[in-house]
């Protein structure tokens, strides 16, 4: 007969799936930022959409009175062009970390998890972009290339 | 550790059988002694079962059983498995409330079979005993506690004093005592951490547990070692992974305010912090 084991290996030694064990890339203080930020950001939409709301649809002609000249005039005032600037931002941001929580979450493939974070990256990415961008070029009188007003422009353009 | 339990675990095939057979019941004798106007009901028990040697497939298994009104779940599962079927497993130990071994899945909750009483669930419908969800599942109702203890580990549940020299008692006033009281009561069943949803899909969680275990030396007056725990907790895997469903806080048969511990533990890391 063979010789036998003389040792024998302690009892679940390297059992543990790897699925259970945490690596080293979990330090530092983003995901604590981050829980903090959708706090004080949280607080603040609170304040910004409601005044939001209230300054577009309840004040003067209401939801009827919204069109180009509305929004010019609007962002013709530097705590406007701030407040929807914040209001964008925060908005998504807020928005974009929370559905980056609901991924981190429930996606169980670490393939899954990495291209729907990516998708969702691009698309807050894109729309902030583009938002900054109509925030700060708004232009409610357009032009055709011989420099008349296009059809349809408000009233204060002319 | 008593919580690593007895494991009724049944014998294979062709051995003899074990001597549990043979213990005391104070379930039978409950039922069968003079106790008088012990309400008695039939109840079907259905177990959510899984024999790995058989098949790698998990199935229902359903008993009609007649009990009294003094019998818990774990009389129920006592009676299955030692009149009707002996193969039928899982653990436990005190039977009692207080080791913490037959932590389970009663009707979609995280109960003790210990604690629950047949007569406080809905009888017209079968009782469903599953094994608690997230860690791998080892045959019927025991599942692999081994990372769940793993994470308990990592916070360090243990007393870490400056001036280790026992020259003299480490004093400690009763509102100091008071801060970390409720955290004290931990008996590690895992009914907390294997009821968080997060942790059904990330078993890298620290999980409900752990957190509870590291608040009471975090907040505990005579340790020293708060800093490096919240920092073990400041993790991805860590208290921010808590979405504060109150799963925990439901599920434990300690009545732990848990979902309260992991907050304060996150407001510790940002006092820290900031």
């Amino acid at each position: 007969m063979s010789t036998p084991e003389t040792t024998i290996a302690a009892p679940r030694t390297g059992r543990i799936d790897p699925k259970y064990t945490r690596g080293e890339s979990g330090k530092g203080n983003f995901e604590m930022l981050a829980w903090l930020f959708m706090r004080v950001s949280g607080v603040i939409l609170v304040v910004l959409v409601f005044v939001h709301i209230f300054s577009n649809l309840m004040v003067g002609d209401g939801i009827s009175g919204i069109d180009f000249g509305f929004v010019a005039g609007k962002w013709a005032h530097p705590l406007w062009l701030f407040w929807d600037l914040a209001l964008l931002w925060l908005a998504m941001l807020h928005g974009a970390n929370g559905v980056r929580t609901i991924i981190n979450d429930y996606a169980e493939r670490d393939g899954v998890r990495f291209w729907l974070s990516m998708i969702l990256y691009v698309a807050t990415a894109a729309i902030i972009v583009l938002g900054t961008l109509v925030i700060f070029t708004f232009e409610p009188c357009m032009v055709d290339a011989t420099g008349a007003l296009l059809e349809n422009s408000p009233a204060i353009c002319r | 550790m008593s919580h690593a339990a007895n494991e009724t675990a049944a014998p294979a095939a062709g051995t003899p059988v074990a001597e549990e057979t043979s213990d005391t019941r104070p379930a039978d004798q409950s039922s069968q002694g003079g106790a008088g106007g012990i309400e008695s009901f039939d109840i079907v028990l259905k177990v959510r079962r899984y024999l790995p040697e058989a098949s790698e497939e998990s199935y229902w298994d359903e008993w009609r059983l007649t009990m009294y009104g003094t019998d818990r779940v774990l009389d129920a599962l006592h009676k299955v498995k030692w009149d009707h079927d002996g193969t039928l497993s899982f653990r436990r130990s005190c039977a009692h409330g207080i080791c913490g071994s037959d932590a389970m899945r009663i009707n979609g909750r995280n109960r003790l079979a210990c604690k629950t009483l047949l007569k406080d669930l809905d009888l017209s419908k079968p009782i469903v005993v599953e094994p608690i969800k997230g860690l791998p599942v080892e045959k019927d109702l025991i599942v692999d506690m081994d990372p769940f203890f793993q994470s308990y580990r990592e916070v360090m549940p243990f007393l870490v004093a400056k001036g280790q020299e026992p020259t003299t008692e480490r004093y400690q006033s009763q509102a100091d005592r008071a801060r970390y009281d409720d955290t004290t009561k931990c008996i590690l069943c895992a009914a907390c951490t294997s009821s968080c949803p997060v942790f059904w899909t990330d078993g890298q969680y620290f999980g409900p547990a752990a957190i509870v275990n590291a608040h009471r030396f975090i907040f505990d007056s005579r340790d020293d070692a708060g800093d490096m725990r919240l920092e073990i907790l400041n993790d991805k895997e860590g208290v921010w992974r808590c979405r504060t469903t109150f799963n925990c806080t439901d599920a434990c048969p300690r009545g732990i305010q848990v979902t309260q511990a992991i907050a304060e533990v996150k407001q510790a890391i940002l006092a820290r912090t900031f």
